[in-house]
């Protein structure tokens, strides 16, 4: 198998009805990699949850803005990058710690970074406010405690 | 192009509504619009039928959040039923079990507004 990076880009403007569209893409590509259903629906919401919060907070919802999408695959992982020019955030103010007391304070706008972060294998967010804004998330084709087992 | 429909049955006091196809970010509204007008009606026995649910992300989540606390004020609540594993995998991962009544059908729910 190839050792290569390959990376498939998608440009789209940032409306929830574009949605549907990176799911598609996404989920097309994971499949070209080699990932099954149960993987595939997992990065696609984990896809879809990081761009509507572009499209939403990022972009207060501005149509004629773009969200940019990098999927970088090689031979044993996938990468997607989503990259914004909008407002920005403070790292230090996302929603961590136990779901459910967030849920208790019925507090709702976080609840998608939760779920990237349990669908997918690291999460990485990067944001210089008025500049740009990344959030990288990744899925092993096969985990580390998989590949101990077969080398042993 | 992936769609939603939300479709409702009435069972006495009670609204059933069956949700159809995509719940993300640019449907929710459509299932949000249909909970305010149950609640200007004073429904507040509501249950919601996944069985036809292809999809559901946060926004859709987000949608219960927003209506739950109100509806049981008013001594109601709302049911979830017919949930598919790849559905009830993402409500199981934000905890909403601890907070919904999540049940197997929907006659089941019925049953339990009864009581």
């Amino acid at each position: 198998m190839s050792t290569d990076k390959i990376t498939y880009q998608l440009k789209i403007p940032s409306q929830t009805d574009n949605l549907e569209l990176i799911r598609l893409f996404v989920s097309a590509v994971a499949a070209k990699v080699g990932f099954g259903p149960d993987d595939i629906s997992k990065i696609e919401l984990a896809v879809d949850e990081a761009c509507a919060n572009v499209i939403k907070h990022a972009y207060s919802k501005n149509l004629k803005q773009l969200i940019e999408l990098a999927i970088e695959i090689d031979y044993k992982k996938i990468s997607i990058i989503i990259t914004d020019h909008g407002k920005g955030f403070d790292i230090k103010k996302l929603p961590h710690g136990d779901v459910k007391e967030y849920l208790a304070e019925m507090r709702v706008g976080g609840l998608g970074i939760y779920l990237m972060r349990a669908l997918m294998d690291e999460v990485e967010f990067d944001s210089q406010p008025g500049v740009q804004t990344q959030v990288k998330m990744s899925k092993y084709l096969v985990k580390a405690d998989q590949v101990e087992l077969v080398q042993e | 192009m992936e769609s939603f429909e939300v479709t409702k049955k009435d069972h006495d006091d009670i609204v059933v509504l069956y949700i159809k196809g995509y719940l993300d970010a640019h449907t929710a509204p459509v299932l949000e619009n249909q909970l305010q007008s149950l609640i200007e009606e004073q429904r507040y026995k509501i249950v919601v039928n996944f069985k036809d649910l292809a999809y559901i992300s946060s926004a859709g989540l987000g949608v219960f959040m927003g209506f739950i606390e109100n509806i049981r004020e008013h001594q109601g609540d709302i049911k979830l039923t017919n949930m598919n594993p790849k559905i009830y995998r993402v409500f199981d991962l934000l905890g909403f079990p601890t907070i919904y009544d999540i049940l197997e059908d929907e006659q089941q729910a019925i049953v339990k507004f009864a009581r």
